[in-house]
């Protein structure tokens, strides 16, 4: 900086500077405000197909829930959703970019499957406690293999885990076609639907998984706040240098955290399997593992947040199907909405650490001057 | 013989759409940006292409749009990562699931409007996009089939791939991409504009994802709109900027290599090769998991993976 007057003449017309800290009300009314300039946004999409949107919107909301039949749909939705999330955010907040979450889902439902398929006259609690077992480690392992090559040789996890997707999602497929196809389907390639004995009980009407969503939202929410080993996770984000310095063991913690990451997206997928689906199809994960990608960013990687922004996720799924036989909308339209409004929301994060400092006319007429 | 002849033709043809995907994310990710968003943006080029192609009945009108339709894609990812310095792989999935929601909406919205119930392009646009015949060299054996016989969508995505790879090799432009995508502070330190470079490469990426996903709308279902049509396409495309090592030349191999992998399964019968179909299904992604691994592990200076990759940049924190 030097030369005083020719950064002047150069200085852009508006540049981005950081701010002070924000406090969290002005935060969190900024957010809202994001919010609501997203629903405006999503309105006048809606407006833009000939429909209005405020009715669009209150259908979406009374659809999701207008009856308790009409509820436990929507916390059915929730369920995979909300345990995928919370598995999302260990790795996350690693800052170990896990876009795999897809592939966790369906191999640990697979691993789940194979017990609900032979071994279903087990007792009914071993059964249902080996499965969830499976299902963990079934992700586990899943989430394991990009973790391995990343510590061992900095392979990029983004891409691996991506791929590992679709290789899990051809495994499933492999198996419903050969191996694990329906013997009474008459060829037809499907996997047999669960024994009773196999498939998860029932809660209030809904399967119990939504029970181990809630204790899990307060289980990871303790981990990462409240242990050591939660702590570790997040220094190792925050910088591997700084870790290691401290003499933590990064290795041993990324393999760790991406386990865990990997398991609970596991436990999802057999969740979703033997409690929802009651059989196993390509299908199982189909798109959770993404969505739940965004819920956890939208909910900042807090679990009660993840916890509030899933059941308005699965409040939207659940209602945009209303939406579609009331008004002959697909359903389609709440991926769209979901778009829009973490669009708007990535959008105003940036108003929470940095500020635009425009140009000051001053300078150029003192220049020319 | 034949039969070979046939199965080339067929590589080219299922790998065209995964060319321009390639290409475009090559721009983009030059950047230093990962966008994950290939598989929206291709939708949104699908779906918009071929909108105005049924609408409009003009083909050239319809790839027009079609880039046009990918470019605003990125543009929203470019404002948000670039001047917003959102998270990359957020943007980028969001972009994907906007996109392909977006893409079967418009879809079944048409469709619905539609008195015929489907959607089927019409007479004109479906002889512009009919695989050309030259008279004189198409019909030359071997080579006339395999080089001659194309829908022009081909040699559009080779002319782009090759301008590409001229850009980004032989241009002082290209130079500076290839310099803000490596080190974007020392870029902008030479006097680079940073963010423009960024701006105008990803969403030059876009427009070629989006055409790439026209093509999907357009050819792959013989002309009739089907939901869902772009169908992973976009991610096999990202994974393909690895395989072809961050070059366009490379990367029309690779889409013909990844393409003769797609269409496997309908020319080696089961009593050959034994495989299930599910397996040559996975194998693009399962070699692009191994090139992945094995590039980290040689650790070699002939990768391209550009060093900021992944990486915002603030420029008061350079």
């Amino acid at each position: 900086m030097s030369k005083e007057t020719e950064s002047r003449q150069r200085e852009p017309f508006a540049r981005v500077i950081k701010r002070a800290e924000m406090a969290a009300g002005k935060i969190a009314l900024l957010r809202l405000m994001a919010v609501f300039l997203s629903l405006i946004a999503g309105g006048i999409f809606i407006g833009c197909v000939g429909q209005n949107p405020f009715v669009i919107y209150g259908t979406i909301i009374s659809g999701a829930c207008r009856s308790v039949m009409a509820f436990q749909g929507t916390v059915k939705i929730m369920i995979p959703l909300l345990i995928s999330s919370l598995g999302i955010t260990l790795a996350f907040k690693m800052k170990f970019w896990n876009i795999g979450a897809e592939g966790q889902i369906i191999f640990g439902a697979t691993c789940a499957t194979f017990f609900a398929l032979f071994c279903s006259g087990w007792n009914h609690v071993i059964l249902v406690i080996v499965m969830f077992l499976a299902g963990i480690i079934g992700g586990g392992i899943w989430g394991l293999i990009p973790a391995f090559f990343k510590v061992k040789y900095n392979t990029n996890e983004t891409l691996f885990t991506l791929m590992l997707n679709y290789i899990a999602l051809h495994i499933v497929s492999y198996l419903r076609d050969g191996p694990w196809m329906d013997p009474g389907s008459q060829g037809f390639p499907k996997i047999a639907r669960f024994d009773k004995n196999a498939s998860l009980d029932k809660l209030f009407g809904v399967q119990f998984g939504w029970l181990i969503a809630l204790i899990l939202v307060v289980v990871v929410y303790v981990y990462m706040k409240y242990t050591k080993q939660g702590y570790e996770i997040s220094v190792v984000g925050e910088s591997q240098d700084t870790a290691r310095y401290a003499g933590m063991n990064v290795r041993k913690i990324v393999l760790r955290t991406m386990f865990l990451s990997g398991g609970i997206c596991g436990m999802a997928g057999m969740i979703q399997a033997t409690g929802s689906d009651i059989t196993l199809t390509s299908s199982v994960a189909g798109g959770v593992g993404f969505t739940a990608i965004i819920i956890a960013w939208l909910a900042q990687l807090n679990p009660f947040s993840i916890l509030l922004v899933s059941f308005l996720f699965s409040v939207l799924e659940k209602g945009s199907s209303v939406v579609q036989s009331n008004y002959g909308l697909s359903t389609d339209c709440a991926d769209v909405l979901q778009g829009i409004i973490l669009f708007f929301i990535l959008g105003c994060e940036f108003f929470v650490r940095y500020q635009f400092q425009f140009r000051k006319n001053t300078d150029r007429t003192d220049k020319e001057g | 013989m034949d039969i070979v002849i046939k199965f080339l033709v067929a590589a080219v043809g299922a790998g065209t759409p995964l060319l321009f995907g390639t290409v475009g994310e090559i721009l983009t990710e030059k950047t230093g940006h990962l966008n994950l968003g290939v598989e929206g943006m291709m939708s949104i080029g699908a779906c918009i292409g071929f909108m105005v192609g049924y609408y409009s009945d003009n083909f050239f009108l319809a790839i027009l749009a079609s880039a046009a339709a990918g470019a605003f894609g990125a543009f929203i990812y470019a404002m948000l990562t670039v001047t917003f310095m959102a998270n990359q792989n957020v943007t980028g999935l969001t972009l994907t699931i906007f996109g392909i929601g977006f893409a079967n909406f418009i879809g079944i919205f048409v469709l619905n409007q539609s008195p015929e119930g489907t959607l089927k392009l019409p007479a004109n646009i479906t002889a512009a996009m009919r695989s050309v015949s030259i008279p004189g060299l198409s019909s030359i054996p071997v080579i006339g089939p395999l080089l001659f016989s194309y829908s022009p969508f081909v040699y559009i995505g080779i002319l782009i791939a090759v301008g590409c790879a001229w850009y980004m090799n032989h241009t002082k432009a290209g130079l500076n991409l290839k310099a803000v995508g490596e080190n974007p502070g020392a870029a902008d330190a030479a006097g680079i504009q940073v963010t423009r470079i960024k701006y105008i490469n990803i969403i030059l990426g876009g427009a070629i994802c989006g055409i790439g996903g026209v093509y999907c709308s357009m050819i792959i279902n013989g002309g009739v709109w089907i939901s869902d049509n772009v169908g992973g396409l976009g991610w096999i495309a990202v994974a393909l900027v690895i395989f072809a090592n961050w070059q366009p030349a490379y990367a029309i191999l690779g889409s013909f290599v990844f393409g003769a992998l797609r269409v496997l399964k309908y020319y080696i019968p089961q009593s050959i090769l034994p495989f299930p179909i599910a397996f040559y299904d996975m194998l693009p992604f399962l070699i692009t998991a191994l090139v992945l691994v094995i590039s980290s592990m040689r650790k070699s200076g002939r990768i391209n993976l550009p060093a900021a990759l992944g990486q915002n940049y603030f420029r008061e924190e350079r």
